[in-house]
């Protein structure tokens, strides 16, 4: 079967009604449910946090079977994506859609089963080292999306986990965990 | 009512054959000129000399007055030839009469009997009357000639005043009478022009009348013609006697139905004979045919007086009111279809399913004209019912620049929770399969 990238893309991935907007209620749902699962399983094995309706990508087109998703098409998966809370629109023109393939709540646990792997209940990082440090390098957490980790750090904040500061600048909001 | 029986003193009546639909069996060259509704025929006698009939369809034919009751009453159809007609009494208005509903007398054989036909409905009596006599007249039963005299207009000419014309019978021209009498001469004679042009019309119809009877008779012949014996294999020849019944089916119908003959019954009686009609067209069509197309089949074998779309429309609404075998029904997309009653749709979702599931169909889907040549029916009808089975479930859609093809639906089978499984039995196999030849 076809990859893309290191990816194993399903049988079905080469059924050209794959890729038409079903009319008929019962189908389209399924196939909603086909679409938010391979998205959803796609952006976590390449970790990526954003599409762009706009732009290519590459799970919304197949050219061995010569089809693509329409513009509407692919609005209606990943709204449905939105609508079961794994997905967010940054934007009113849902151009951009932050992808959730795991819950800020997932997330959440992530950081602190992190921090407690790291013996740093009581530190203080950066945020920017949390994603980009040498501590997270081959965890999940490398390379987060920015927007993500903030969320999931506010969540925690809220939990009395640990508490957000701001630097000098923007760049070096800083945490201190007192988990 | 008396049961069953109105047959009279020493035969005056006729039983009349009708079709299921109610409409009356004509004989070979018989054509209906009139309906009207509600019409009874009494014996004004005392004691009366026949069992009346009340309540029914009355139709004039050349060659008869035929009843139809109208409600299902014990009532026969029944009918009197015209050649039994011996006087047709005048009908005198008068003040009473103007009270009472229109009545015509007539005498017929045997017996001499007095008829009298009560008209209790609405209709245009006056136009009967004259179709009556003109009928009567005719004596169409004597296949004679329809010769420019029997067909004579009552009151054509206006009257001529007398005392213009000299004694050698050419008006004298003077003064102002003069020119009056010369305008009068010239609408007389474009009068008699307009009265030849249409004897020769009634001519043209008769003849025309003649051709449909044989093309009726030449269709019998090629349809009982045993085609084994000699049969060189000619499927030229077999194509082209396909042609010539095609073409002896589009001229089937000699006496149409019009809105002058039946008046407020129009779209009753349309209703009838479009469902006699029917029945072939529909049975090669498959089982269903769409009303554009009935409509271009029943207007060419009318040939003349056409019936608009709405007339046929209106006439196949009607069905609900008669016990036909045949009815419409409208698509989602707004097509609409006549069919008879007994198809099924779950025949035509069986034969498309066996289609889409052929290891070719199940790679590359089918479009409706690959739909409408396997199950040999007309390419906007395979549409609708590919259309259907996709909303039944039975088939998805694949929309692409190459245009709209149907897949089997493949959706129902692919496992959710492991998207990598495909199953040994069931389709989803089957497809994997037919597509893996392909793959590199």
């Amino acid at each position: 079967m076809q990859k893309l990238a290191d990816f194993k893309l399903p049988q079905f991935f080469n059924y050209p009604p794959y890729f038409t907007l079903q009319p008929v209620r019962d189908t389209r749902e399924k196939q909603i449910q086909l679409w938010k699962e391979l998205i959803l399983d796609y952006c976590k094995s390449q970790k990526t946090f954003l599409i762009c309706v706009e732009e290519d990508f590459p799970l919304f087109s197949n050219s061995a079977i010569d089809r693509s998703l329409s513009h509407e098409a692919k609005e209606t998966f990943l709204s449905a994506i939105v609508g079961e809370g794994r997905a967010e629109w940054l934007d009113k023109g849902h151009r951009k859609c932050l992808i959730l393939w795991h819950r800020i709540q997932d997330w959440a646990d992530i950081i602190l089963q992190f921090v407690r792997d790291n013996g740093l209940e009581d530190s203080v990082m950066t945020v920017e080292e949390i994603r980009s440090g040498t501590e997270s390098h081959g965890t999940e957490l490398q390379g987060i999306d920015r927007t993500i980790l903030m969320r999931a750090l506010k969540l925690l904040e809220n939990k009395g986990k640990l508490a957000l500061f701001k630097g000098t600048s923007a760049d070096d909001e800083g945490v201190k965990f007192s988990v | 009512m008396a049961s069953g029986s109105s047959i009279g003193v020493g035969g005056l009546f006729v039983n009349a054959e009708v079709t299921t639909s109610g409409r009356p069996v004509l004989r070979r060259n018989e054509v209906e000129c009139f309906l009207l509704s509600s019409v009874d025929f009494d014996s004004e006698d005392d004691p009366p000399r026949f069992t009346a009939l009340k309540s029914g369809n009355l139709i004039l034919t050349t060659h008869r007055l035929i009843w139809i009751p109208s409600e299902p009453n014990g009532a026969v159809p029944s009918s009197i030839p015209l050649a039994a007609v011996t006087h047709i009494f005048s009908h005198k208005k008068s003040i009473k009469s103007m009270f009472h509903s229109p009545r015509i007398r007539f005498q017929a054989d045997p017996g001499s009997i007095v008829v009298t036909i009560v008209f209790r409905g609405k209709g245009d009596f006056d136009c009967f009357l004259t179709k009556f006599w003109e009928c009567w007249r005719g004596r169409a039963w004597d296949e004679e000639d329809k010769s420019e005299t029997e067909t004579s207009r009552s009151g054509g000419s206006a009257t001529v005043a007398q005392g213009l014309y000299g004694n050698d019978g050419t008006v004298r021209m003077v003064g102002l009478a003069g020119i009056l009498r010369k305008e009068q001469e010239q609408w007389e004679s474009t009068d008699k022009s307009l009265q030849d042009a249409f004897q020769d019309l009634n001519a043209l119809m008769s003849k025309a009348k003649e051709m449909v009877s044989l093309a009726e008779k030449m269709r019998q012949k090629l349809l009982s013609a045993p085609s084994s014996q000699n049969s060189s294999t000619d499927d030229e020849e077999m194509g082209s006697k396909e042609e010539m019944q095609q073409w002896m089916l589009s001229v089937g119908i000699i006496s149409p139905v019009t809105k002058e003959s039946a008046g407020a019954l129009y779209h009753q009686e349309l209703s009838r004979q479009l469902a006699d009609f029917v029945r072939i067209p529909l049975e090669q069509a498959g089982g269903m045919i769409s009303l554009t197309d009935m409509y271009y089949h029943f207007n060419r074998a009318r040939g003349t007086e056409l019936i608009s779309p709405d007339d046929l429309w209106q006439a196949c609404t009607l069905w609900e009111k008669f016990d036909v075998p045949v009815m419409l029904r409208k698509f989602d997309s707004g097509v609409m279809v006549i069919q008879n009653k007994s198809h099924s749709d779950e025949e035509v979702m069986s034969r498309i399913r066996m289609l889409v599931t052929k290891t070719e169909a199940l790679r590359a889907g089918v479009t409706a004209s690959d739909a409408a040549l396997t199950l040999k029916i007309a390419p906007a009808m395979a549409k609708e019912h590919l259309l259907t089975a996709e909303t039944k479930g039975l088939l998805c859609r694949d929309m692409s620049p190459d245009g709209l093809r149907f897949y089997f639906n493949l959706f129902p089978e692919i496992d959710l929770t492991n998207l990598h499984i495909v199953k040994d039995f069931g389709t989803y196999g089957e497809w994997v399969k037919a597509t893996s030849i392909l793959s590199v």
